[in-house]
């Protein structure tokens, strides 16, 4: 019983890394397929994926895209948390519900609701149209993430400093955020994965300047190379890098 | 009585960016694309109005249904096959997993979870294609003589689909096994139950809301996917996110894109009805 755990556990490993092992190892081919038979080391096809303007530009869109839009989800989310969790009023529920309400419906449907949005009102697309609809998916998260982690005891805390005076923007900032420094790193850190790893939003939302799942996106079109594994290489690594620096950062102190 | 009054307002300001966001580019957006729905087009025109058109035309044309029976079908398999897999992963790193290497053990084993969808599903394609890895290895060790197609089939877009709900379900249930007291375990081995009864009666009915979240996340998220079947599946068999996206592409046509939506949002609230008596979203 206890061999075949191990074994399973085994095959499943393989199975989960198999797509990401083949994906690496490729992106090092020393040849123009990134396919067996494997001919041998080299690093050129990653020097060809930074010394490439259109991609680097994509790279440095997705991380301006996924920051900025992180930290507008992440301020709205947590004064909205901050305020329901704090006075009770009428409609709290139902308001919860409407903040909640984008985090059930598919990311085809935003995209589609805002691409329409935007051709009515005349907005052009660009970075801006898509860093909206980001905040559109993560602003639900962080609320739902801050809202959760707003207990008794920092209620009390948060009530003595309003006592002694405080102004509310004082509470905000001294009492409140510091202490719930862990909740709202984790819903900062979610948001940028998944704002860096966003397609469809993306692909809809923007024009000229895309991020670098739709510039992937387009690569694939021109069949398998090595240059794309490279670039996906590099994709993953900052998200894995982003999740471990989650998991330390965030999670450690919980038993 | 004027403190409460001035502590609302400011509870109003505080919760107004928020709310205001959410209503300007998730609530409009959505009711506009409802009212679109039933909208139709003349040539490259828009013409609205109330034109219920297009849904009679989704649930009559054989290509339509044919998309909404195919999304409906991989999706089930899908979850079909998901479950079974995650389940006993998820039970040895709960519960033959040291407890101190668990967390290191599941982080581990949903690392590619947090792969962006097209670099994992262009991976699997490396792993599937006609000069892949598993054609290559299978030639190889003389297993096959031709090379499988599997790559633009609807295996390939099942098997990149399991891959990633697969450790959607191990978290989910995971979740919900480390809950469980292992006193449970232990009564029913003292009232004389074997592994298998103990499994069957005690342990399964207790994880059955990890298991159904983790089936209801997959079934959302799996039929509202456009790059998997797109990348993997190709277009020879089209989902409804597919079809949606032609629609807006081709031919421009957003009223028919929008109701197509819509029909997506229904089954999937459909699915959220039949599964919520054993839902806990709150506890993922």
């Amino acid at each position: 019983m206890r061999l075949l755990s191990w074994a399973y556990l085994a095959a499943a490993f393989t199975f989960v890394y198999l797509p990401v092992a083949v994906l690496v190892a490729f992106s090092f081919q020393d040849g123009r397929l990134p396919v067996p038979p494997f001919k041998g080391v080299t690093l050129d096809w990653y020097a060809k994926v930074l010394g490439n303007d259109d991609l680097t530009a994509a790279l440095l869109n997705s991380l301006l895209v996924a920051l900025v839009s992180s930290a507008i989800a992440l301020i709205l989310g947590f004064l909205a948390a901050h305020a329901l969790a704090r006075v009770r009023l009428p409609g709290s529920a139902l308001m919860r519900g409407v903040l909640i309400a984008p985090m059930t419906v598919s990311y085809l449907i935003i995209a589609l609701g805002l691409l329409n949005l935007f051709n009515l009102t005349g907005i052009r697309l660009s970075l801006l149209t898509a860093g909206i609809g980001h905040v559109v998916i993560n602003l639900p998260l962080c609320f739902a993430i801050t809202y959760a982690a707003m207990g008794d005891h920092q209620k009390n805390a948060e009530r003595a400093a309003r006592d002694l005076g405080a102004p509310e923007w004082k509470v905000l900032t001294l009492i409140s955020a510091p202490m719930l420094a862990a909740p709202l790193a984790a819903a900062f850190f979610l948001s940028v994965t998944f704002s860096w790893d966003e397609f469809l939003i993306a692909f809809l939302l923007t024009r000229f300047d895309v991020t670098l799942p739709v510039e992937i996106w387009s690569m694939l079109k021109s069949g398998l190379s090595p240059a794309t594994n490279a670039v996906g290489s590099l994709v993953f690594l900052v998200s894995v890098t982003l999740v471990i620096l989650l998991e330390l950062t965030v999670f450690r102190k919980r038993p | 009585m004027r403190l409460a009054a001035r502590d609302r307002h400011l509870a109003w300001g505080l919760l107004a960016p928020a709310l205001v966001w959410t209503a300007a580019f998730f609530l409009l957006p959505f009711l506009a694309m409802i009212a679109l729905s039933f909208a139709h087009m003349q040539g490259r025109e828009v013409v609205r109005g109330f034109d219920p058109g297009n849904y009679s035309r989704i649930f009559t044309d054989p290509v339509m249904l044919g998309a909404l029976w195919n999304s409906l079908e991989i999706t089930v398999v899908v979850t079909v096959i998901s479950i079974p897999l995650a389940y006993p992963l998820a039970a040895i790193i709960a519960f033959r997993v040291p407890a101190r290497w668990q967390r290191l053990a599941l982080l581990l084993a949903v690392l590619p979870f947090w792969t962006s969808y097209v670099v994992r599903s262009y991976s699997w394609l490396l792993v599937l294609g006609q000069n892949g890895v598993v054609n290559k290895a299978l030639l190889g060790l003389g297993v096959i003589a031709e090379p499988l197609e599997i790559a633009s089939t609807r295996a390939a877009t099942v098997i990149g689909f399991v891959h990633f709900f697969v450790m959607l379900l191990t978290l989910t249930i995971y979740a919900n096994l480390i809950q469980l007291s292992p006193n449970y375990a232990r009564a029913a081995q003292d009232l004389g139950a074997n592994r298998w009864q103990t499994f069957a009666h005690v342990i399964l009915p207790l994880t059955l809301p990890g298991v159904v979240t983790g089936a209801f996340l997959t079934f959302v998220l799996c039929i509202g996917d456009y790059i998997t079947p797109q990348i993997l599946g190709g277009n020879t068999e089209l989902t409804l996110p597919q079809l949606i996206m032609l629609q807006l592409g081709r031919s421009g046509n957003f009223p028919l894109a929008s109701a197509l939506s819509v029909v997506l949002m229904a089954v999937v609230t459909l699915a959220y009805f039949a599964s919520s008596r054993w839902l806990r979203l709150d506890r993922v």
